[in-house]
């Protein structure tokens, strides 16, 4: 519980910071909120030679109205998240499944981009960006480019970025009339990470549902659209028959592990109850 | 500290704030890692990863290469200095008591066994030295489960002292059967109309969770042959007679304090190796070693609690008389024997019968090592496992009977009329009236209400259905009449002591042998002594945990601090008021008994106009200017009291829970606590270590549980995986209290710091089973985890979803 000794720098600008990266070579990690990276540092799970503090780097904090998206600062809290009048209008998911996020002191230090550049299968914050279809923007040395969030996350703990990028910003398509939605997270105490989480996100015209997205957290390497779920919904009635219905598959396509909070199998059942039930409140139903 | 005593009262049973609080609350506090002292040196401990490995080869030297190392040290390299660490309880004249050094030797027998130490400048320095050292282990099966570990064949733990194989069974403990002969025969003698429930229950193992980590300081004093060590302990007293025992440092030379302890639990009623460490690797240097735990350490290395397996059997008459009862107990006692560990399930042994008459009576238990962390005391230590198992199988009594739990509850108990009542256990229970608790707990509760709406959610298949969980409980507290324990085999008393002394200016200095670490005896104490000095609570300073300055003591656990520390506060203060009755009778030239000592002053019976305030005796006592002959100067007194008997507080605690059947996630929708310690002498305090109780006991029922893997990984190895609840998961809790004095004691207290942990998990999975038995359901593993919960009613309903 004692991290290995490391350097660290705080430069105030991306270029800076993309400099020190590329300075630091593999062993050079950004830092944010540091509300994962330090335990993971503490436990020896890793040993960064430096630390490169983006938390100076004024870009990189705040939210914009940038027309039909939000721009949101990655080193945005997940406090302001939550309360901002802006993402609550626009992007309500995001703000409803930050206020999940862990506890009222770790809200005021982990950051959005830090919760998505960690791209820890349980975070909660992952499968909003899924749902939303936001578009995370990276500097690296070769300059600027775009992520999709369905191709952001790769892996356990890995997203595309490359070692010497920096998540500066991510685009945020604004909701627009008609939709609903819902996060419905499931965890064994308040603070504790998600043991399956669902996503939804409901547009409804007279009684219609005319498109879903459904997306999971925990229930794979990944945060995961539940493709099927999404198919089955559009066009369906915002009945709660038709949405337990569409609910039953789920879990298809999902690889969950098993772990000491729940089995892979448990995590499936729990894929299916809470989608019902997430998709419900989204549809108002 | 704002209260101002109104000295025309009595003190006790006012709901002071806790003079303490403003302290700890503004971070004016003195944990053992605020210790610093120049030149001192940091010790880091590398553990076994291996929950069962011979240790072929071991090199400490390369760790002397990193910068800032001064030594390092395996088994081999202390030689002399590895104290083994002690025992106090071995149950039966056979028990198993293998070594157990301070560095492991030869063999590791569980992850987080201490294998070997460095030391360094700085804490960082040790801790990266820890790598440096080599060690070849040769991996041997661990043993984890209990039964396999009573297996023929199975890996031995330990070796035999002759070194062939040894067993894993360290001690067979038979009750001989109590009552009317045993259990068989009485249901036997019951013919047709006896009712026989026999039931498995697990309680699992569980962790103490203080919030200080361990820690301790300790420094030879080089002036002087004093060492001092500073510890993160419960126990300062016992921990110096264990020490100079273990280290054979003279007992005079140690000086143990025990600064601001964060929390203990249990956990910290210990003598840990890593203080033995830190002691003998001071001397060895000559200079001052600290260790301070990380939370990966204390999860391995702090002993765990509970994990027994019980086998219980319960007998009734069709109409619902308790005949008997059989209970056979496997208790893990980890890889070693700590300084109690055998004696944790006997302590429960008594507890079984609980409120309730019958008339046979029989218990055994075996202690099983295995591969794991030693266990050892955690809140209620015995007796939160026993009332789990009877109050959990009064419930399914209840239930093959057809009849209300609570009902049959109150057909069995001990009416408030019977007391004294001697126990089929053989334990004689002062005083009590479960009718009085039970009666404000259900009003409170709103028993009927609730019945009905279950009923509601039964009939209209709700997803989320309802179920009342009942606790009527009792305990064993006040840790104890040391003759009992003598006959129990334990190598200590349960006395207690107090001084008190009078000082010149007024003020009163209060040294105590109980050493709080966060249950308020500042306040309390200060209110006992007040009461019969008529001081004001605020001139009172209460000294304690540092054998420097309080030197006799046998510190805190077991609900003892009050139920026996008090008796010795009472008796020391009534003494101080004789002595000073007497200086003052001379100085207000009457007799001692022509003086009343009324709002602390002593006046001359029919001229109150007389009168002399105990500040000005003191004063008297100090000058010696004219004292009567043949009294000393000064003014104190001191008291050491041995308890006469046990107290037994009890209570009625009732859980609605809420159980939603598509997810089997629980919460608890209303909990009512009704207990009675009899006299309070703070309801604030009280209320305090009522709530902490209850998330103790509720933890364990639905969220705690250690875990391991086959080969002995620890799984719950941090606060991510072992989830300890907060605030926000629980219920605002609904409380009142029942006073029925203790006959045991002068000031008619019970324990109160162990009894929600005791009552809380049966009411929590009784509540639970009572909402889902429709379905089939008869018992929910712990935790109630929301898999636990729902794999319950996949089971009970054959699988099907
Ligand atoms: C007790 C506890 C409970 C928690 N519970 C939850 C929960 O319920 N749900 C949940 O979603 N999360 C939870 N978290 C995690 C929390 O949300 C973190 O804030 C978040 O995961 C990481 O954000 P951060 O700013 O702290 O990132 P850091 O810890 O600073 O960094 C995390 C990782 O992202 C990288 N990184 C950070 N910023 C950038 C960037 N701009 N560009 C490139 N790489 C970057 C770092 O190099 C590191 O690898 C919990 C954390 C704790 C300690």
């Amino acid at each position: 519980m004692i991290p290995v000794a490391f350097d660290y720098t705080k430069p105030s600008t991306v270029d800076e910071a993309v400099q020190a990266l590329i300075a630091g070579g593999e062993d050079a990690k950004v830092i944010s909120g540091g509300q994962s990276l330090m335990p993971v540092l503490r436990l020896r799970m890793a040993a960064p030679s430096v630390l490169v503090d983006v938390g100076g780097i004024a870009e990189m904090n705040g939210v914009s109205d940038d027309g039909d998206h939000l721009l949101i600062g990655s080193n945005t809290t997940h406090h302001d998240v939550m309360n901002n009048a802006l993402v609550k209008q626009h992007a309500g998911l995001l703000a409803m499944t930050a206020a999940t996020v862990a506890d009222p002191q770790i809200r005021h230090r982990g950051t959005l981009g830090g919760s998505l550049a960690h791209a820890d299968p349980a975070g909660d914050l992952p499968t909003a960006a899924l749902a939303l279809e936001c578009v995370m923007v990276a500097q690296g040395p070769k300059g600027r480019r775009e992520i999709a969030a369905k191709d952001f996350f790769v892996d356990y703990f890995t997203s595309a970025l490359e070692s010497d990028e920096v998540l500066v910003a991510i685009k945020v398509p604004k909701m627009g009339d008609g939709w609903g939605y819902h996060y419905e997270k499931f965890n064994r105490t308040a603070q504790a990470w998600a043991t399956v989480g669902v996503a939804a996100a409901v547009k409804r015209q007279n009684g219609t549902i005319t498109e879903a997205r459904v997306a999971l957290t925990n229930m794979g390497p990944s945060p995961i659209r539940a493709s099927s779920v999404e198919s089955a919904l559009a066009g369906a009635s915002a009945s709660a028959d038709a949405i337990a219905a569409a609910s039953t598959s789920a879990a298809d396509g999902t690889r969950p592990t098993s772990d000491l909070h729940a089995t892979a199998e448990f995590r499936e059942h729990l894929a299916r109850v809470l989608t019902k039930r997430a998709v419900a409140q989204a549809a108002g139903v | 500290m704002t209260e101002t005593m109104d000295v025309t009262g009595s003190a006790i049973g006012r709901p002071l704030r806790r003079k303490e609080d403003a302290r700890l609350l503004h971070g004016q506090t003195n944990w053992t890692d605020n210790i610093q002292l120049a030149g001192t040196l940091h010790m880091a401990v590398l553990r076994s990863p291996m929950a069962h490995a011979k240790i072929a080869h071991i090199d400490v030297s390369p760790a002397l290469e990193r910068p800032h190392v001064v030594a390092a040290f395996s088994a081999k390299e202390l030689g002399e200095l590895n104290g083994a660490v002690p025992c106090v309880w071995p149950v039966t004249d056979d028990i198993q008591m293998p070594p157990f050094h301070a560095l492991a030797v030869d063999k590791v027998r569980h992850v987080g066994d201490c294998v070997a130490v460095v030391i360094a400048n700085t804490k960082y320095a040790a801790a990266d030295a820890l790598d440096a050292i080599d060690v070849d282990y040769e991996p041997l099966p661990a043993v984890i489960d209990m039964e396999a570990a009573l297996k023929q064949g199975s890996v031995a733990v330990h070796d035999a002292a002759d070194g062939s194989l040894g067993t894993n069974r360290c001690y067979d403990f038979p009750l001989k059967p109590t009552g009317d002969g045993s259990f068989e025969a009485a249901v036997k003698a019951a013919g047709d109309d006896a009712v026989v429930v026999k039931r498995r229950f697990i309680n699992q193992r569980i962790i103490a969770g203080f919030m200080e980590p361990r820690a301790v300081v300790a420094s030879p004093m080089g002036m002087s042959n004093e060492m001092t060590v500073w510890s993160a302990t419960q126990i300062p007293h016992v921990l110096r007679v264990l020490l100079a025992l273990v280290t054979g440092l003279p007992e005079n030379t140690l000086r143990i304090v025990a600064p601001d302890v964060g929390g203990g639990f249990g956990g910290k009623l210990q003598l840990y190796r890593e203080e033995v460490l830190a002691v003998q690797i001071a001397r060895h240097l000559g200079r001052t070693v600290k260790w301070v735990e990380t939370r990966s350490e204390d999860m391995v290395s702090s002993h765990h609690g509970r994990d027994q397996i019980q086998d219980i059997q319960i007998a009734a008459t069709k109409d619902g008389k308790l005949i008997g009862m059989k209970v056979d107990l496997l208790a893990n006692m980890g890889a070693y024997l700590q300084i109690i560990t055998p004696g944790i399930p006997l302590l429960g042994m008594f507890m079984f019968p609980a409120i309730y008459k019958m008339d046979a009576y029989e218990f055994s238990c075996t202690g099983v090592f295995t591969n794991t962390t030693p266990t050892d005391a955690i809140r209620g230590a015995g007796r939160p496992e026993a009332t789990y198992a009877i109050e959990r199988i009064m419930d399914e009594l209840a239930a093959e009977l057809g009849m209300d739990p609570l009902k049959l509850r109150e057909m069995n108990w001990i009416k408030n009329t019977e007391f004294p009542y001697t126990t089929v256990a053989g334990l004689a229970y002062d005083s009590g009236n479960y009718e009085a608790a039970t009666e404000r707990a259900l009003e409170l509760f709103g028993y009927d209400e609730l019945r009905a709406e279950q009923e509601q959610r039964r009939a209209s298949g709700d997803p989320v259905q309802l179920g009342l969980g009942i606790s009527t409980f009792t305990e064993m507290c006040g840790l104890a009449p040391s003759r009992t324990l003598g006959a129990l085999k334990y190598v200590a008393g349960g006395w207690e002591h107090c001084t008190i002394r009078a000082l010149p200016t007024g003020k009163i200095e209060l040294i105590t042998g109980t050493s709080p670490h966060g249950q308020g005896h500042e306040t309390a104490w200060s209110q006992i002594a007040s009461s019969i000095l008529g001081v004001p609570v605020d001139d009172i300073e209460v000294v304690h945990g540092d054998t420097g300055r309080a030197p006799y003591g046998m510190d805190t656990y077991g609900s003892r601090s009050l139920a026996v520390g008090g008796q010795a506060i009472k008796k020391a203060a009534e003494r101080l008021v004789e002595k000073a009755r007497i200086i003052a009778a001379h100085q207000l030239e009457c007799s001692p008994d022509d003086l009343d000592f009324i709002q602390g002053e002593f006046r001359v019976k029919g001229d109150p106009a007389k009168a002399q305030p105990l500040a000005a005796v003191a004063f008297e006592a100090f000058t010696a200017h004219n004292l009567p002959d043949g009294v000393e100067p000064t003014l104190q007194a001191e008291a050491t009291v041995d308890p006469n008997d046990f107290s037994y507080p009890h209570g009625t605690h009732l859980a609605a829970m809420e159980v939603d059947v598509e997810t089997g996630k629980v919460k608890i929708r209303k909990y009512v606590a009704v207990d009675d310690c009899g006299v309070q002498v703070n309801p604030l305090i009280v209320e305090g270590q009522v709530h902490g109780g209850l998330v103790c006991g509720i933890a364990q029922a639905l969220y705690e549980g250690v875990e391991y893997d086959s080969d002995g990984n620890l799984l719950t190895a941090s606060l991510a995986d072992y989830l300890i609840p907060s605030a926000a998961d629980l219920p605002s809790f609904i409380t009142d209290r029942t006073e029925t004095p203790s006959t045991t004691n002068p000031l008619g207290t019970k324990g109160i710091g162990e009894a929600g942990a005791i009552a809380s998990t049966p009411a929590i999975i009784n509540g639970i089973v009572d909402a889902l038995r429709p379905m089939g359901v008869t018992d929910v593993k712990m935790p109630a985890t929301p898999e636990n919960v729902w794999r319950a009613i996949q089971a009970a309903q054959g699988g099907a979803q």
